[in-house]
């Protein structure tokens, strides 16, 4: 055990050390960008070599430590300074964060790896310096927040992690969307943490102190209405940074602005941190609160899924889709955690633990894939300099080990066995299946409706899958873009292709994931998962009277021998098989025109038409004809699809900002003699009701 | 060892009689339509001599098309014929049950369909991305009517796993004409003609651009590649009428190895695929192809039908 403690220290030491060592270390290198020497370039290279390969190695302590953490379950504590008006800033490592360091730092390692080579075109042209120690310091701010065992403390690191996030998504600052992007993102990261900072000092209100272990001993004492409050605001607060609908517009601008290494990152990792959030606050902090709790955030996360889909559908940005693929998932681990908080509320222990745990198994499966598919886009857009996937087309040919992984990852999300996205799929349709048993109308209404969406978005995800997949990188090339794209370096490529492993691994061998879970869910719920469900190696089973199993390893192996049948059968019946290569039917005509495939806006036609009174798409042709109309010049159609929430919600609120602004100016004169007037007023008013 | 045996011999009667069976009840609905409209109709062994044919053709690739158009024959028949290992169709336990149970079986078809429609895609050419957005579009809004409906059966079953739910029906034989039942036999019904692309929602003998879906897909297989996503594609309607015989009416099932067990087993299984057989036959000659975009209200019936049958079941109770 002491062992097993001065190791965790070590770790501890290289994770925080790497970090900082990495950002600390470029910041002596951020000027000497100037000259433009291939003696400076190699400088920069090894700068821009150090720089990440200090953050690989702070990940692998990472998943170091957070293994120890989880295998052994004894928490890790460290201890900052004890501050007299905030308590004591500490580090406190418990199950839970030591699944989300998890996360994150297997993220991070694959990324760093990945940074390697996608950074290569900056040198010289970026400030890459730069880059590095905001790199290092994004990661470094989203370890401690999760890690952070203080209000206060997670507080400054929260907004450190947003501030850094916000330098990044304005890193190619030029770009005017970038700006007005980092802009939207700043205003509505800012508004959820002034809700959060009122939910830690109504907490601090009842436990004298900011330390998370004196808000979990308080817990009895808070009256539930100040519960209810606390709940409310932390749901605000840690949705805005989680980027469920309604709070979700910063994030389809803001994660297409970034670079795809940060993309990556944010998507698939910092939105996390607003689930660690909600699961701290609502799990460990209230406990389990009235039934009307978990219905709300399972219709916050039934909406965020079906309508984060069906907008991802009509993106033809690539990075942009994938957003908005961010917003369905959340929404599906949404509905695990809201499954679990809906179940515990009745004292359904064992199926609230399987609904957290589908919960959580989706949010380490949606940073695997969501971060691996981030970097397939990376690529693609590192090799044709276009994230318009109607330009592209074809680039099976060109790309053809970032078109293996992008398939690996296009088909985890799409839930497809037995990759890692049918595993917590299958698990949140268990859970809901087991909550079945509990006798309250309202949980019997909602659980049904809940399968049918989730059913719905998983199949909407496959569509728009293939649509991604199928645009990039199959049939004809669209555009030159396509003319000279290359493949990536090695380093990109090892990154994604450790990704998809690791995709692959979470979908064979569930039982040995669960069993890291598992302590995670325990810990929160006080109930063992194993009450009701047996896991081991390739195989789960949620037990509800008989087993309801599932074996993905032996699923494989049957595919894979499945796969021979046709193979042997078709030689023993007919012999070799004979292939000619030809063109394809195109009614006739001899020549075929890329233009004669299917776009991306065309493929997801029958999906706008179903579900028109969604979108309330407008579309405008206009044909400019030479002669005669038979003789058409140029065609031009535009497609807009109406965001009901920038229009119903949105608007209204700025518009009321606005006006409320343009009164407040009137005393705002500009003379120092009325402002001292004001401050005079004040000071006696204070002085006279808040004695 | 015995039991090895048996395994093993479950295991290939229920891949033979699956893989064999399939073309057979294609011939019969194309028989009894033909015969329905009267025509004298192709004899009902045609399609194995149309399979045979097409595995001795040679296969045409288009110059344009990458991995994903070779591939895909093979893991569309192979996800399919793992499907063939979960579903009981003359045994009531199948050997490798708990491998996966009724949504790995949703999802496994998912598999067959992703590949396809990338290959439709692949191909580069207008009918195959008009096939591949048609399917997955529809595929979409068949999904949430099929989950309710099978998870109407999996809680009054109170489990998703084929066999057990199986097991447990054909003991409460009452079970049967409850009426949530009834409802989620003819959501999953209306399910099941979506699914396996039969008219009213789509029509497999045509291929008129305006109304083909997963013809276009698959427009420019040719030879061997096409046999098997033809014959993949049989046996995935094969799949689906034995899930609506043994799901809602367990009668005959095997539960053992011995002869007249099986000779029972296959007889009853048969005698239910060719009764469902001739009703989707009946169906087809009796409606006219649905417009594409009436597809949905058609799916909104199947989907409320299931709700209905889910919650009836919490009202009226077992």
């Amino acid at each position: 055990m002491e062992y097993s403690l001065l190791l965790n220290d070590v770790l501890f030491a290289f994770l925080i050390g790497g970090f900082s060592f990495g950002a600390g270390f470029s910041l002596f290198f951020v000027k000497q960008q100037a000259s433009n020497t291939s003696q400076q370039y190699n400088n920069l290279n090894r700068i821009k070599n150090f720089g990440f390969g200090f953050a690989v190695l702070a990940s692998i302590s990472g998943c170091f430590l957070s293994f120890l953490i989880l295998l052994t379950g004894v928490p890790y504590h460290f201890e900052i300074i004890q501050t007299l008006p905030f308590g004591v800033l500490a580090i406190h490592i418990d199950q839970l964060s030591a699944f989300f360091l998890l996360a994150i730092s297997l993220l991070g390692t694959a990324v760093s790896i990945y940074s390697f080579g996608y950074t290569k075109e900056f040198i010289q042209r970026r400030n890459i310096s730069l880059m590095i120690f905001l790199y290092n310091i994004f990661l470094l701010s989203m370890v401690l927040v999760i890690i952070s065992g203080n209000g206060v403390l997670f507080l400054i690191l929260w907004e450190m992690m947003s501030l850094t996030t916000y330098f990044l998504i304005t890193y190619e600052h030029e770009d005017s969307a970038s700006r007005k992007a980092g802009i939207l993102y700043i205003v509505m990261t800012h508004i959820g943490t002034a809700f959060l900072v009122v939910m830690f000092v109504l907490l601090a209100g009842y436990a004298q102190s900011f330390d998370f272990g004196a808000f979990r001993s308080v817990r009895d004492q808070i009256p539930d209405s100040i519960k209810t409050i606390i709940f409310l605001f932390a749901l605000i607060g840690f949705g805005i940074k989680s980027g469920v609908i309604p709070f979700h517009i910063w994030l389809p601008e803001a994660h297409p602005a970034a670079p795809s290494n940060i993309s990556a990152l944010m998507s698939g990792v910092m939105i996390k941190t607003g689930i660690y959030g909600i699961v701290r606050v609502s799990f460990d902090f209230l406990g389990p609160g009235p039934a009307w709790w978990g219905i709300l955030i399972l219709f916050i996360a039934v909406v965020s899924s079906v309508l984060g889909v069906l907008y991802a559908l009509m993106e033809h940005d690539i990075k942009r889709l994938l957003a908005f693929h961010s917003i369905e998932n959340i929404g599906i681990i949404l509905m695990g955690v809201g499954a679990a908080l809906l179940f515990s509320s009745f004292g359904y222990k064992a199926p609230a633990a399987v609904a957290l745990l589908a919960g959580l198994y989706h949010v380490m499966n949606h940073a695997m894939f969501k971060g691996l598919l981030f970097l397939g886009a990376g690529s693609v857009v590192h090799a044709t300099h276009t994230k318009n996937i109607d330009e592209l087309g074809g680039l099976a040919k060109k790309l053809p080990w970032t078109m293996l992984f992008f398939l690996i990852g296009s088909a985890a999300i799409s839930a497809l066995p037995p990759l890692n996205g049918f595993i917590s799929e299958w698990l949140t349709f268990q859970a809901l299946l087991l909550g079945f048993n509990i006798p309250d109308l309202a949980v019997k209404l909602a659980i049904p409706i809940t399968v049918a969406l989730l059913a719905l978005t998983g199949a909407l995800a496959a569509a728009c899958f293939v649509k991604a997949f199928g645009v990039t990188f199959l049939g004809l090339s669209r555009s030159s873009h396509t003319n000279d794209a290359h493949e990536s370096s090695f380093s990109m490529l090892a990154a994604m292709g450790l990704l998809s492993l690791v995709c692959i691994v979470l979908g064979i061998f569930p039982g040995t994931v669960i069993s890291f879970i598992a302590p995670v869910t325990s810990s929160l719920l006080g109930e063992n998962i194993s009450a009701l469900s047996v896991f081991n190696g390739g195989s789960i089973a949620i037990q509800q009277g008989a087993g309801n199993g599932i074996s993905p390893m032996v699923l494989i192996m049957l595919l894979g021998g499945m796969v021979l049948l046709p193979i042997v059968f078709g030689f023993a019946f007919a012999g070799k098989i004979r292939k000619r290569i030809s063109m394809i039917w195109a009614c006739g005509l001899e020549n075929v025109n890329p233009r004669l495939q299917y776009t991306a806006a065309g493929f997801s036609k029958p999906i706008r038409m179903i579900f028109s009174n969604i979108y309330r798409s407008s579309h405008e042709i206009e044909v400019s004809e030479e002669t005669s109309t038979f003789f058409k010049k140029t065609i031009r159609y535009e497609l807009k699809t109406e965001s009901i929430f920038q229009k119903y919600f949105y608007d209204p609120i700025r518009k009321i900002t606005v006006s409320g602004a343009m009164i407040v100016r009137r005393i705002q004169t500009g003379r120092i003699q009325s402002y001292l007037t004001y401050i005079f007023i004040t000071l006696i008013l204070l002085l006279l009701f808040a004695r | 060892m015995k039991e090895f045996i048996d395994t093993l011999f479950v295991f290939s009667i229920q891949l033979l009689v699956m893989l064999f069976l399939a073309p057979l009840v294609n011939g019969i609905i194309k028989k009894t339509k033909a015969r329905l409209q009267n025509r004298r109709g192709a004899s009902i062994i045609q399609p194995y001599f149309d399979l045979a044919k097409l595995l001795r053709k040679e296969v045409v690739i288009p110059v344009t098309s990458s991995w994903i158009f070779r591939v895909t024959p093979y893991i569309a028949f192979a996800s399919t014929l793992a499907i063939v290992l979960l579903v009981p169709t003359i045994f009531a336990p199948v050997p490798f049950h708990w491998v996966g149970d009724i949504i790995t079986v949703i999802y496994l078809f998912a598999i067959a369909r992703f590949f396809v429609a990338l290959a439709g895609i692949d191909a580069g050419s207008a009918f195959g991305g008009l096939g591949s957005s048609r399917e997955m579009s529809i595929a979409s809004i068949i999904e949430p009517a099929m989950m309710l409906a099978i998870f109407t059966v999996a809680v009054t079953a109170g489990s998703t796993d084929l066999s057990i739910i199986v097991n447990r029906l054909s003991t409460t034989p009452a079970s049967m004409v409850h009426p949530s039942h009834v409802l989620a036999f003819i959501g999953l019904f209306i399910v099941t003609i979506a699914e396996t692309g039969r008219i009213p929602v789509d029509n497999p003998a045509t291929h008129l651009e305006l109304t083909m879906i997963h013809e276009a897909m698959i427009l420019e297989y040719s030879g061997r590649y096409l046999a098997f996503i033809e014959w993949a594609s049989q046996i995935k309607l094969l799949i689906f009428l034995s899930l609506l015989a043994n799901m809602f009416v367990p009668i005959g099932m095997a539960a053992d190895v011995s002869s007249i067990s099986l000779i029972i087993g296959i007889a009853a299984f048969t005698i239910k695929v060719f009764v469902l057989a001739i009703i989707v036959a009946l169906i087809e000659t009796l409606n006219a192809k649905l417009r594409l975009f009436r597809v949905p209200e058609l799916l909104m019936v199947a989907f409320v039908l299931s709700l209905i049958a889910l919650i009836l079941y919490f009202i009226i109770g077992t």
